[in-house]
C-alpha cells in the first residue's frame, strides 16, 4: 500500500539498533511491559511441580528442587511481543525442554503448555525441541518475578511472546493441534514474528 | 469456540478523521469514518499503523472507545511523553486526515449485554477507554445489568469522559484521585488499595464479572485485592499497559 500518514516522521531511526533484529511492525523498548489476562498467581515453591503428560508412556513430574538440580543453560535472546514491543538481548536461565524430554518416546507432534490460572498455549513439538525452548526461572540474573511469569515460564523466543507461557506448570504432548487461550480469541495459531503472524489469517 | 470459526484476514483499512475531541490536556478522541468497518464488541481494540514518507512504519494498539451502536468508530489516545505514535495521533492529526488501521482485535476483554453480570469495572487512567465502549453499549441497549465502575485518575483534570460518566439506576460510578483533589472533592483520595476495593466492589456472594484495565501497578493491586477478598480468579479479566506503550 502506498498510503503515507501526513505529517508522520517517526522517531529518528536508531543507530544503535540493528534493523535486521527487529521483525516487521515491532519497536524496541528498554522496559519489560507486563501483559496478562488475569490475576498473577502465587504458587509456593514447595507445592510447585512441573509435569509432562499426554502422549507419553508415563507422565513425568519434577518438584522445584528437582528442576533446579537439572543442568541449566544461560540464554541470551531477543523477544517479541504481539503488542508490538521487542526487547533485545534479554538474559535468562532455565532448563532446556530437550533435557526434560530426554529419553521420552512419543508420537506426538504438538504440545499444549498449561499455566497456573488456566492459561494455555499450543505449539508444534518441533518448536520446543532442538534447543529452541526452555523452562526459565531466572531473568537478568535474578529469580523471575511473578509479574513476568515466575517462578518459571516457558521461553520460546523465536515465536511471539504469548507462546512463552507465564507460570507454566505442564506440557501436554498431543497428536492433534488444539488452539490455546489467545489462539482461540483470534490470535495466530503459530505466531512467527518474522512473518508478522499476529492474528488468524496473517 | 472462537478458534474453530473460519476467519478471514484482518485487512488494513483506511478511515477519515471526521472530528477530534480534547478529553483532557493529554487525551484526545479521534472520531473516524470507516467505510469498511464490520462492527466490534465493546472492549475490543484496533491496531493503528503509521507510515512515514520514507516507508518507515510504526504500529500500536488502541482500545475502541465507541459502542457498536455508535455512528462512528472512536479511539481515545493518551499522549505519552516519549511516545512515537501517540503524539502524532493526539497532536498532529487534523480532521480530513486519513488513518490506517485494522481490527477489531481481541475477544476476551469484552462485555456486551448478553455477557451478564453484575459487572465490576476498575479503570486506571486511560484504562477507562474500553469501559466507555461497554457503558455506551449498556446505555444504547438499555441493559438492566448492574455495573459498578471505580475510576482512578491522578487529578480531576485527567478524568476522561467526565461529563459522560454519570451514575444511573444501573451504573454506579466512583472516582479516586491519587495526586491532587479539589478542596470540596467528595470522591475517594489516594491510590486504590484493598480497603477501597472492599468498600466499592460487589461483594463476593454476588459473583461479579470483574474487568480491570490500566497501568500494570494499578491492575496488579486491583486484581490482587479482589482475589484476596475471595473473588474467583477465573472471573477476573485484566488488560494492562506498561510504561512504554508508545
Amino acid at each position: 500500500m502506498s498510503f503515507v500518514s501526513r505529517g508522520f516522521h517517526g522517531r529518528p531511526r536508531r543507530e544503535d539498533v540493528d534493523p535486521a533484529r527487529i521483525p516487521p511492525g515491532q519497536y524496541v523498548t528498554a522496559d519489560f511491559p507486563v501483559l496478562s489476562a488475569g490475576p498473577t498467581p502465587h504458587t509456593p515453591l514447595d507445592r510447585w511441580t512441573f509435569q509432562i503428560d499426554g502422549e507419553v508412556d508415563e507422565p513425568l513430574s519434577w518438584s522445584w528442587s528437582e528442576l533446579q538440580a537439572l543442568p541449566a543453560e544461560t540464554i541470551t535472546v531477543d523477544i517479541h511481543c504481539v503488542t508490538k514491543w521487542s526487547k533485545l538481548g534479554t538474559s535468562w536461565r532455565g532448563v532446556s525442554i530437550d533435557t526434560l524430554l530426554d529419553g521420552v518416546d512419543t508420537t506426538a507432534e504438538y504440545v499444549t503448555a498449561t499455566s497456573d490460572g488456566g492459561y494455555t498455549t499450543n505449539l508444534p513439538l518441533e518448536d520446543v525441541t532442538g534447543g529452541k525452548a526452555w523452562v526459565a526461572f531466572e531473568y537478568g540474573g535474578e529469580p523471575l518475578e511473578p509479574e513476568h511469569g515466575g517462578p518459571a515460564r516457558l521461553l520460546v523466543p523465536h515465536l511471539y511472546f504469548w507462546k512463552s507461557a507465564k507460570w507454566v506448570r505442564r506440557l501436554t504432548l498431543q497428536l492433534e493441534d488444539e488452539p490455546g487461550f489467545w489462539e482461540s480469541y483470534g490470535y495466530h495459531n503459530y505466531g512467527d514474528p518474522w512473518r508478522e503472524q499476529r492474528y488468524a489469517g496473517d | 469456540m472462537a478458534g474453530t470459526a473460519v476467519r478471514g484476514r484482518l485487512s488494513w483499512q483506511l478511515g477519515t478523521v471526521v472530528e477530534l475531541v480534547d478529553e483532557t490536556p493529554n487525551a484526545r478522541s479521534i472520531v473516524l469514518d470507516l467505510p469498511d468497518w464490520t462492527g466490534h464488541r465493546p472492549g475490543q481494540h484496533v491496531d493503528v499503523r503509521l507510515t512515514a514518507d520514507d516507508g518507515y512504519r510504526a504500529q500500536r494498539s488502541y482500545s475502541i472507545a465507541s459502542a457498536p451502536e455508535d455512528d462512528h468508530l472512536v479511539l481515545t489516545v493518551e499522549r505519552l511523553p516519549d511516545g512515537e505514535v501517540s503524539p502524532y495521533l493526539a497532536g498532529e492529526l487534523v480532521p480530513g486526515d486519513m488513518l490506517e488501521l485494522r481490527g477489531p482485535i481481541g475477544g476476551y476483554f469484552v462485555w456486551d449485554a448478553g455477557t451478564g453480570g453484575p459487572v465490576q469495572m476498575f479503570a486506571g487512567g486511560s484504562g477507562v477507554v474500553p469501559f466507555r465502549a461497554m457503558l455506551r453499549h449498556h446505555a444504547a441497549v438499555a441493559s438492566t445489568v448492574p455495573v459498578r465502575l471505580l475510576y482512578s485518575a491522578r487529578r480531576l483534570g485527567d478524568v476522561i469522559y467526565r461529563d459522560e460518566l454519570t451514575p444511573s439506576d444501573e451504573v454506579d460510578v466512583r472516582f479516586t484521585l491519587t495526586r491532587e483533589w479539589p478542596d470540596d472533592w467528595s470522591g475517594f483520595r489516594g491510590r486504590l488499595d484493598r480497603a477501597l476495593v472492599e468498600e466499592v466492589a460487589w461483594p463476593v456472594e454476588d459473583r461479579p464479572l470483574v474487568y480491570i484495565c490500566g497501568p500494570t501497578g494499578f491492575v496488579e493491586a486491583a486484581a490482587e485485592a479482589m482475589v484476596q477478598l475471595g473473588h474467583d480468579p477465573g472471573r477476573v479479566k485484566t488488560e494492562r499497559f506498561g510504561p512504554s506503550g508508545g
